[in-house]
């Protein structure tokens, strides 16, 4: 296998997402409103608000029922914390993470969707199929291209939002506060694991659709697991643990190798050229 | 000279569908090879076949002495193929897809730009070397698609329909192109083409296919012999024994046992013989019978007067 050639392939992907705006300007504008816009409003908002302090408390009152579900080692976050504090750990460092997952699935999808799919639209296939490179590094370098990058992004993001979250809430918080514990094997394990079932979704539908948005739209439809994560766990019926975490990465990783599997076995010049 | 290209027997099924049904060719080290046929013959499909992207279903396949199926990147790292819809990155430059294909190919690194260059330049793209391949004119497109097919100078560089969908301009510069580059440095081409006029012009030998047969594989003047086992001569005279030419020479023609039909209108006699071997006998005979004869031309059958006769015949068996 030569690294070199996978990594050419790699770069090409990239260069022609970069060349398609309608691919990558939402995949930049998500991470955005994720990192910056939505830690931003609902940190910033409440400090601006003048909301009286024990009218704060006694609406966090009400969440109690939900911080009792917390897992242990966030409810020692939370313990002894005011008002505003709470609100600011149980949003930015509680809820916003299933919803920090959707920045790796949606790099991923898109890159693999312009790479798999806009490559065939293209009609720029057939020249790449009669190069000498090999269909694994074919595959690889394509594989490359979608999951490298989205890491990379979510990593990056992770850092930005870190910065983002503790400047802002520094007024209320006193304190660098963030990550959680949680965020760790979110961010190193599961992200990852995330971002390459964005890329092997995208491979599997690569077969059954014929233009990059069709693709792209379909691999939008792994979003929905993560909103029922997110919705699991406001209602209290998931917490995000890090043993949960490691758990849940571990299933998408085993999902990942299945897909992984098929796409390996998909991706022959044969049936490529076949689909032409 | 050797075989680059051993076909033996290839057969390639689709489903119940036979696009290559019992192919049996072989192309020789620096000769221009056509492979003619109407859409849906398997002229695609044998490139894909011998080039490693399609395994064959049977049959046995050689390519530069590699086997195409298990060692197709090899067998692909010494040809250039240019694929039917040139298959460019519109969104790069021409230069960006030639570097590209450059590394897929191994071009050494140190040789690389050189070689962009020298074929830009060859190919007449170099003053337009750095915009964008979307906004060229198809022939443009063409002669860059030819120039990435060439740029790892290959062993055997293979056309697949080189001016389908070209104006006459272009289709012209593009086949100008091919001829020099097939007559140059000896390198073997192999044409597929449904074009006669691209093929009477280019290829030494051809295999006439139909519904992935071949009908007849040779050299156009075999197949020509092949298929009408005579030749037209076409005589011009000055005159018979001093005087004009005469009725009494054209019944002494006739009479002579190689001639199998005469015509004559004014001083042009028409002769059908045996084959090309009777023609100085012929030409002697119509000496001592006192003809002056200033001219004689073998009247050759043309590619595609051939072609259509190999697939009537091909229609007639059916």
């Amino acid at each position: 296998m030569n690294w070199n050639i996978i990594l050419t392939i790699a770069m090409k992907d990239l260069r022609e997402v970069r060349a398609n705006k309608m691919a990558w300007m939402p995949a930049l504008i998500v991470p955005l409103i994720f990192v910056v816009v939505m830690p931003l409003l609902l940190i910033v908002g409440p400090q601006l608000l003048p909301i009286p302090a024990e009218e704060l408390n006694r609406e966090m009152g009400d969440l109690d029922a939900m911080m009792n579900a917390l897992p242990p080692d966030l409810l020692a976050q939370i313990r002894g914390l005011q008002g505003l504090q709470i609100w600011i750990v149980l949003l930015a460092g509680f809820m916003f993470a299933p919803m920090f997952l959707i920045i790796p699935l949606m790099l991923a999808s898109v890159v693999g969707s312009e790479s798999f799919v806009g490559e065939r639209e293209r009609k720029t296939l057939e020249a790449l199929l009669y190069t000498p490179a090999t269909d694994r590094e074919l595959f690889l370098g394509k594989v490359v291209a979608a999951v490298v990058p989205a890491v990379l992004i979510t990593l990056f993001s992770f850092a930005a939002y870190t910065l983002v979250v503790n400047v802002s809430a520094y007024p209320v918080m006193g304190r660098v506060w963030f990550p959680l514990v949680t965020w760790w094997p979110l961010v190193l394990w599961v992200a990852p694991a995330i971002a390459t079932l964005g890329m092997a979704a995208s491979v599997l539908i690569s077969s059954r659709v014929s233009s990059f948005m069709e693709a792209y739209q379909s691999t939008g439809m792994l979003v929905l697991p993560l909103l029922f994560l997110m919705i699991g766990q406001i209602t209290g019926l998931i917490s995000l643990s890090v043993v949960f975490m490691l758990g849940l990465g571990g299933i998408i990783w085993g999902i990942d190798a299945v897909l992984l599997y098929l796409g390996v076995a998909q991706f022959k010049r044969a049936e490529l050229i076949a689909r032409l | 000279m050797s075989a680059v290209i051993e076909c033996d027997s290839v057969v390639k099924q689709f489903g119940a569908l036979k696009a290559i049904d019992g192919l049996t060719f072989s192309v020789e080290a620096g000769e221009v090879f056509g492979m003619l046929g109407p859409n849906g013959a398997g002229k695609t499909t044998m490139v894909r076949l011998i080039n490693g992207l399609l395994a064959a279903s049977g049959g046995r396949l050689r390519t530069l002495g590699f086997d195409p199926i298990t060692q197709g990147d090899r067998v692909r790292a010494h040809t250039g193929v240019l694929t039917e819809t040139p298959s460019l990155y519109e969104r790069f430059s021409a230069r960006d897809n030639l570097l590209l294909f450059g590394r897929l190919y191994h071009v050494a690194p140190e040789k690389l730009t050189g070689r962009v260059d020298a074929v830009l330049r060859d190919l007449g793209l170099a003053e337009r070397a750095r915009d964008k391949v979307g906004g060229y004119s198809k022939g443009m497109k063409q002669r860059l698609a030819i120039a990435r097919a060439l740029l790892h100078e290959p062993q055997i560089l293979f056309l697949d329909e080189p001016t389908a969908g070209l104006d006459p301009e272009a289709a012209r510069h593009v086949t100008d192109l091919i001829e020099k580059l097939s007559r140059e440095g000896g390198r073997t081409v192999l044409l597929a083409t449904h074009n006669l006029t691209e093929a009477q012009r280019l290829c030494d030998r051809v295999a006439v296919l139909n519904q992935g047969r071949a009908l007849a594989v040779g050299t156009p003047a075999q197949l020509s012999r092949d298929l009408w086992r005579s030749t037209w001569l076409d005589v011009e005279l000055r005159g018979v024994n001093g005087g004009a030419p005469t009725d009494r020479l054209l019944a002494q023609v006739r009479a002579v046992p190689m001639v199998k039909a005469a015509a004559m209108e004014g001083h042009s006699l028409s002769l059908q013989v045996e084959s090309e071997e009777a023609i100085p006998q012929m030409v002697a005979h119509l000496v001592r019978l006192g003809a002056q004869i200033v001219r004689v031309n073998p009247r050759e059958h043309t590619l595609e007067e051939i072609y259509f006769a190999l697939q009537e015949q091909a229609e007639k068996a059916v």
